[in-house]
């Protein structure tokens, strides 16, 4: 790979490296990435209509010059409605995924920094939870709290988490064992400073590469939840929640509950590929593929 | 350490397991809310009432007596009664477990031959086009939101040709034919959301057996192609090939709950979902502990399988 041939110290310099390896394919993904996080960032200026003004009779009307991809099933207009949408979407998703990475690195860090009896204990309880499927947990505390962000987005980022300290636990097992961080240890160094310049720099590309699969997955998850009803609940509205309530739109010919749903398909797609590209980039293996 | 010895402890292991996951089902579901007296009640709640309701239900044991009664209860079969209703969920629980069974059991009729079949073509040829090829269209599938390819199916074959009907709701007068043309929208969309996965799975587990030194050894010793893959790299890749099935079937649930919610089929899913948008609290329960305690056993199945298949793991910590 040219990122071993190219000799950039700082990681601003390497991440241009990379940047100059970009393969079309994972370009393109990132530029649409890109161009939808700006859609989410700015969609109040970028929306044609608001999202809840009813502004026509007629529910599935065909795309048209003033609806650009026709009104919903109760005459609002789709593509705003779409681009709110993905505001929503991209902030529970990013919410989700910083929150439970935050705490499942950390985590997963100070298990394996200390080892021994805490880290049996800690991932004895991680495998446990592991061991409840994702879905049903989400759906038990939905039953019992009721839906709304902070119980979604607590709920899926502690889901999450589980699998994120996983991942980083893993990950950084397999740092402790090597020698410049037994150099650290006889030198004095304390746990956290092992973590800060011994861990994290070493584990920093696998750990971008998860958590763009957890991005995805979230984002898949949320989605489904919403489809399910269980989700964000109206007037607010994600890519979900458009899916569930255009579904009638088939029996009318038309085909405008595709479109959210092509857009979260489009959006995990694209960070897919990219997080592909980005591990194979810097050869590193993410220590498990699920 | 013998095999019954390790099969033993890894049953014993999963027992653990599900009493952890009972019991997380039971906290979750009965302490979070604060008072079922009170979402049963719902509006009308007085305070006489609620202590009349509380005494019915038992809820003022306390807190281990409660979920010993009901894990008993739970294990004799006795599932409650709805709180919507007040119907005996046992009833209901068994016919439509039974439908959903069905239902899964077609998929996963489908889904795991085709998905061996493909993983074991991508990994023939590392690199090559049918590789490149089934490895990106998994790539693609595994990010399609479960829900994406059922409408998709729905709008082709159900709408614009109108060959299958677009909601799966069961007669009692159904025979098999009714049957199988309800079920191949539901078994076609729940077989592309564990396909990709599997193929993937087990494209990566063929490779890794594939790349081994063993393997390499009988290469350099000359061993014909066809020998060295059913002799040497089959057997290796068992293990991980099963229990990439089991994991699989596992991810089933999520799947099964949007399809069946999505075409209306009288499952599990469907039924736990309307628990759950009714608040009604003894079916979330029920079906949480049917769902995970499948998910627990296809777990250690796949544990057990591949410690038979692989006689190494039995000697790994």
């Amino acid at each position: 790979m040219t990122l071993h041939s190219h000799t950039s110290s700082t990681w601003f310099g390497r991440l241009r490296v990379n940047m100059e390896d970009l393969t079309p394919g994972a370009a393109i993904c990132l530029c649409f990435l890109i161009i939808v996080f700006f859609i989410g960032i700015f969609a109040p200026w970028i929306a044609p209509y608001d999202e809840a003004q009813i502004l026509t009779n007629d529910s599935f009307m065909p795309p048209s010059a003033e609806m650009w991809l026709g009104s919903d099933y109760l005459g609002r207009d789709v593509l705003s409605r779409l681009i709110y949408g993905i505001r929503i979407t991209l902030f529970l998703a990013l919410t989700i995924s910083f929150i439970s990475f935050l705490s499942g690195v950390g985590l997963g860090f100070l298990a394996a920094a200390f080892g021994g009896r805490i880290d049996n204990w800690m991932s004895r309880l991680n495998d446990a939870l592991l061991s409840f499927p994702s879905l049903m947990l989400a759906l038990i505390v939905i039953n019992s709290l009721g839906s709304s962000f902070m119980v979604l987005i607590f709920t899926i980022a502690f889901i999450d988490m589980t699998r994120v300290y996983r991942v980083a636990r893993a990950l950084a097992v397999n740092i402790m064992v090597m020698d410049y961080v037994e150099a650290a240890v006889v030198r004095g160094e304390n746990k956290w400073w092992i973590i800060c310049h011994e861990i994290l720099p070493n584990t920093v590309i696998p750990l971008a590469a998860e958590f763009g699969i957890r991005f995805t997955y979230t984002i898949l998850f949320i989605s489904a939840l919403s489809f399910l009803g269980l989700g964000v609940q109206p007037p607010q509205s994600d890519l979900g929640v458009m899916v569930k309530e255009n579904m009638q739109s088939l029996l009318y010919g038309e085909y405008t509950t595709l479109y959210p749903a092509i857009m979260i398909a489009m959006i995990a797609i694209s960070m897919n590929i990219f997080v592909d590209w980005l591990l194979l980039q810097s050869g590193t293996k993410l220590p498990e593929e699920v | 350490m013998s095999l019954l010895e390790i099969l033993v402890k890894r049953l014993l292991l999963g027992l653990g397991t599900l009493l952890f996951v009972s019991f997380l089902v039971f906290f979750g579901t009965e302490i979070l809310p604060g008072d079922v007296a009170y979402a049963i009640l719902g509006q009308g709640a007085t305070p006489e009432l609620v202590e009349q309701v509380r005494e019915r239900l038992g809820l003022n044991e306390p807190f281990h007596m409660r979920y010993w009664i009901w894990l008993t209860n739970f294990l004799i079969g006795n599932f409650g009664t709805s709180l919507a209703n007040g119907a005996d969920i046992g009833v209901e629980v068994s016919r439509r477990a039974m439908n959903t069974l069905i239902l899964a059991s077609c998929t996963a009729i489908v889904a795991v031959p085709l998905a061996i079949i493909l993983g074991l073509m991508a990994s023939i040829k590392p690199g090559g086009w049918i590789d490149r090829l089934i490895s990106s269209v998994s790539l693609a599938l595994i990010s399609l939101p479960d829900f994406l390819v059922a409408v998709i199916l729905v709008s082709i074959f159900a709408v614009k040709l109108r060959w299958l009907p677009a909601i799966a709701s069961i007669r009692p007068s159904y025979d098999f034919f009714d049957w199988i043309r309800i079920l191949i929208l539901p078994v076609m969309g729940l077989t592309f959301t564990i396909l990709a996965h599997m193929v993937r799975m087990t494209r990566s587990a063929v490779l890794n057996v594939l790349s081994s030194p063993a393997i390499e050894m009988a290469i350099l010793k000359g061993v014909p192609r066809r020998r060295l893959l059913v002799r040497h790299a089959l057997p290796n890749a068992l293990g991980p090939i099963i229990n990439v099935v089991a994991l699989n079937l596992a991810y089933l649930i999520s799947g099964v709950v949007v399809i069946e919610t999505l075409f209306n089929f009288p499952g599990l899913g469907r039924y736990m979902v309307e628990g759950v948008t009714n608040r009604d609290v003894p079916i979330v329960q029920t079906c949480a502990m049917i769902f995970c305690t499948f998910y627990v056993l296809l777990n250690i199945l796949a544990d057990i399988l591949s410690i038979i298949v692989n006689p190494r793991v039995r000697y790994k910590k």
